[in-house]
């Protein structure tokens, strides 16, 4: 079995649907029998096959390196310590009481599951989180992770990401969460008893959510403060709030815009909120399917929004929504909002207070599919008529575009590039940024002057870049300088090679 | 030290260093930072991210002479309105350019505020523990003419200045523009140019994050993944590289024993929501600069990280609502991993290219320590 089985499996009981399909997937675990073992053949298919497009994200960790195999009872952390940018950590089934942070570029993290049995990280209710990530290229599959406090998946600024058919349950704040990302397919995750989002994309650019099933969470999807994503093919149900697009304030990247969230199930979303006091999440009225808070320019297309008691869709401005402080550096209104068509049926049989206030108002008894407060101008609605529409709504204008199908996903084509420096600007980066801190131009200050060294060392870089590996103490009146023979040897000669041009004239240009 | 070396031999003569800063490049005899975190890009140009993330847009360009110059006046109590405060007696350079004294202003009177640390202003867009100010030259207004800090005024200042023939000299130096007499402007740029060219991205922690694994020790990473996780969640504020996001937060910090409370930016803005809201101060060199907080009300590092774990609110004095920020919650970190957080802390501590203190300034009165 591979990979595209279970993508196709998947896809085939998504459109099944309906109730039987969702209480039968709250029985079990997502498909477990489908699931191959991975080897690094498999891998490689998987990068090239199933739902091609989207899997393929060049660069991202495992599509060229080997395979290290951890089996249970081993040390995860040992295996990414060893493992080199290419790499494959490789997880056999097992339970896995530990902490995994990875500080470097493109490696996988990739689980083995045979028949019923996942490689298991257990968070026992102590440890802060399952996985953290800094590096980009970074992939983690196939994990089950429970009983953790923090996180389940957690990113700081990793580009090219790829978070896929994970099975996490009651792990903290947030299932899967990147933050300060550019380029992440999050994809085939399930994710219940998570006391905030499940999935929760922070401050990131580019980024695919697709085909996860979120259930049982405060909240199911949240896209905040976070431009170009889609949010497509996702069952969200018996969240207190089922997908959301925010503009938090106090954040550092101000600006939500350019989201798309299309054809999803958003079914019943009326679970208790029980996230913790003073979160924003907390302010989340139980009962609603899709909440838009300041976000710009979002297009909600073809999902099926029903069964939630408060409201189909919300639209907000920061005014209206509980526990939110201003920040003047960012709008808080919601802008340019595009309700294209959608299946909706029976939401808002229980609204909130305000709600109740805006119908009573409108002489209207029955609960909306989609309701506006606040500010905001340019929003529309695609067929006004059939849906039951409450507050500032009433004013919008009928939409113009009739798809979204111009729009494939907003991933990149290629990755995002690292900052491209050559060798020797990179020795002169760390000439003028660390070495100059003890090696003045011409002034003695820890070590001795770059001009003495420039006369010492003429012609001879490669002394330079042997003796800065392993230094030993030569004078008497100078303290030792510590080794740098953490630098490649490449870098350690750009950087004597630089060393040594300080100040220089400049060879006269060769002759035409 | 960079400059003091420059120094020529003849006593009583001051002359300003031609050589950049160690981390800054003199290009067309102006001076542009390097630094290794240029290999990094940054999502929007934010300057916040993870390890390997470029910082925030940096104020440099400033010309070495300029820069020498701002150093003389750091140092020189001249700029006091009794001639015994200068900068450097409330930014310190040995405590991390912070105070670890209050109330060595002219008055004796104690701040209600700790003065903040001076390493890594130029990547700085918001100065002042409530935010009010937006640029150096706004900010060191403050001191130099607060009554219970410096206690001068600026047509005061300027006639001690240029009543002196070293300061007129030097200033002609470093300035193309001081015919008609050095003005304010000039002050205020010299001393933005020698902030701006305090640099402390060195530590054992960027070399950790430049990608050398054994420049943490064991419990210092296990610090580290305390500090990101979202369990303490440090990381959401004090955000690599710079260990801030430059944003206003309330957490709810208490004020030193029979101190009243103080509204932080909710005074500045009138924004009731920011009351009690202070700038999310960056943390390199942050175990340098004890006592801690808005107040300096915690003593250690160790108190000040436990605070966070004290409670939601538990400080906040009753009858004051707060909007605590939504980051401030129940953690319950272990007393084990409140300890790892201060290993980690420690591993952020960078002064190699600390400036060293003039031998002796251009009013000739006695440097302060």
């Amino acid at each position: 079995m591979n990979k595209q089985c279970l993508v196709t499996s998947v896809i085939v009981a998504a459109l099944a649907a309906g109730s039987g399909y969702l209480y039968a997937r709250r029985q079990a675990a997502p498909a477990p029998t489908t699931a191959a073992e991975s080897t690094a053949a498999t891998l490689a298919h998987v990068q090239g096959g199933a739902a091609a497009h989207l899997s393929s994200l060049p660069g991202t960790g495992g599509s060229h390196g080997s395979v290290i195999t951890v089996k249970d009872g081993d040390s995860i952390q040992d295996a990414v310590a060893r493992a080199k940018p290419g790499d494959t950590v490789q997880i056999l089934p097992g339970t896995y009481r530990q902490t995994v942070y990875i500080d470097k570029d493109d490696i996988a993290l990739v689980g083995v599951i045979r028949g019923a049995d996942w490689p298991t990280f257990d968070g026992e209710g102590k440890r802060n989180d399952a996985v953290l990530y800094s590096g980009n290229g970074v992939r983690v599959e196939n994990l089950k992770i429970v009983n953790f406090k923090g996180n389940a998946i957690m990113g700081q600024a990793g580009n090219n990401f790829v978070i896929r058919h994970n099975w996490i349950a009651n792990a903290g704040v947030y299932g899967i969460f990147p933050e300060f990302a550019q380029n992440g397919l999050i994809e085939y995750n399930v994710l219940t008893g998570i006391e905030d989002a499940a999935i929760y994309v922070g401050m990131s650019d580019n980024i695919h959510v697709a085909h996860n099933e979120v259930y049982g969470n405060v909240a199911g999807i949240e896209i905040e403060n976070s431009r170009h994503a889609v949010v497509e093919h996702n069952l969200a149900t018996d969240n207190a709030a089922g997908i959301l697009t925010f503009v938090t304030p106090g954040l550092p990247i101000k600006t939500t815009f350019d989201v798309i969230i299309r054809n999803n199930f958003v079914v019943a979303n009326n679970h208790k909120n029980f996230a913790a006091v003073g979160s924003i999440v907390s302010g989340a009225p139980s009962g609603s399917g899709i909440i838009i808070m300041a976000a710009a320019d979002v297009i909600v297309e073809n999902n099926m929004i029903r069964d939630n008691k408060n409201a189909g869709i919300i639209v907000s401005d920061h005014k209206s929504f509980a526990n939110i402080t201003p920040d003047p550096e960012t709008d808080p209104n919601p802008e340019r909002i595009q309700v294209l068509h959608n299946l909706f049926a029976n939401n808002g049989y229980e609204p909130m207070k305000e709600i109740r206030a805006l119908m009573a108002v409108n002489l209207t008894r029955e609960g909306p599919d989609l309701v506006g407060v606040g500010g905001g101008a340019g929003s529309c609605i695609a067929d006004r008529d059939s849906l039951k529409i409450l507050g500032v709504v009433t004013s919008w204008g009928v939409c113009t575009r009739t798809s979204t199908a111009d729009v494939t996903n907003y991933l990149l084509d290629k990755p995002a590039p690292p900052r491209e420096i050559s060798t020797g600007e990179r020795g002169k980066l760390i000439y003028s940024s660390v070495c100059a801190g003890c090696h003045a131009y011409n002034v003695r200050m820890i070590g001795p002057p770059t001009q003495i060294l420039q006369v010492m060392y003429a012609a001879n870089p490669q002394g330079i870049a042997d003796y800065i590996a392993a230094p030993v103490k030569k004078r008497d009146d100078f303290p030792a300088m510590p080794p740098q023979a953490h630098l490649s040897p490449e870098l350690r000669l750009a950087v004597a090679q630089y060393m040594l041009s300080v100040n220089q004239p400049k060879p006269a240009p060769a002759a035409p | 030290m960079f400059a003091a070396a420059a120094l020529p031999a003849t006593a009583g003569a001051f002359a300003l260093s031609h050589q950049c800063p160690p981390s800054f490049e003199n290009r067309e005899g102006h001076c542009r930072l390097q630094t290794v975190y240029q290999r990094y890009t940054s999502l929007n140009d934010a300057g916040v991210g993870g390890l390997k993330t470029g910082l925030p847009p940096v104020r440099d360009g400033f010309t070495p002479e300029q820069i020498d110059l701002g150093r003389y006046l750091f140092f020189d109590p001249a700029l006091s309105r009794t001639g015994k405060v200068a900068c450097a007696s409330c930014h310190r350079p040995s405590r991390g350019f912070a105070d670890d004294r209050p109330g060595v202003g002219v008055t004796g009177t104690a701040e209600r505020r700790k003065a903040p640390s001076l390493w890594n202003v130029a990547f700085l867009r918001r100065f002042f523990w409530d935010g009010r100010a937006h640029s150096l030259e706004e900010q060191l207004k403050g001191p130099l003419y607060g009554a219970q800090e410096m206690g001068n005024r600026p047509a005061r200042l300027l006639t001690t200045l240029n009543g002196m023939t070293a300061y007129r000299a030097l200033f002609a130096e470093a300035f193309t523009d001081t015919g008609g007499g050095i003005r304010s402007d000039h002050v205020y740029q010299a001393l933005a140019a020698f902030e701006s060219s305090l640099i402390s991205l060195n530590s054992r922690y960027d070399l950790y994050a430049h990608g050398v694994a054994d420049a943490l020790s064991p419990p210092e990473v296990e610090g580290l993944n305390v500090f990101r996780s979202f369990v303490a969640r440090c990381a959401e504020c004090h955000t690599p590289p710079l260990f801030t996001n430059q944003q206003i937060a309330v957490i709810g910090m208490p004020e030193p024993k029979g101190r009243p409370f103080d509204p932080g930016a909710g005074a500045i803005s009138g924004e009731p929501t920011l009351r009690g809201g202070f700038k999310v101060p960056s943390l390199r060199n942050v175990a340098l600069t004890a006592p801690y907080g808005h107040a300096g009300q915690f003593a250690t590092l160790r108190d000040t990280v436990a605070f966070y774990t004290g409670g939601r609110g538990h400080a906040v004095p009753s009858g004051e609502k707060l909007q605590l920020h939504w980051h401030i919650w129940e953690p319950k970190l272990s007393a084990g991993e409140l300890d790892r957080l201060v290993d980690f802390l420690d591993a952020l501590t960078d002064e190699s290219f600390r400036p060293t203190a003039p031998t002796g300034v251009p009013s000739g009165l006695p440097i302060p320590n």
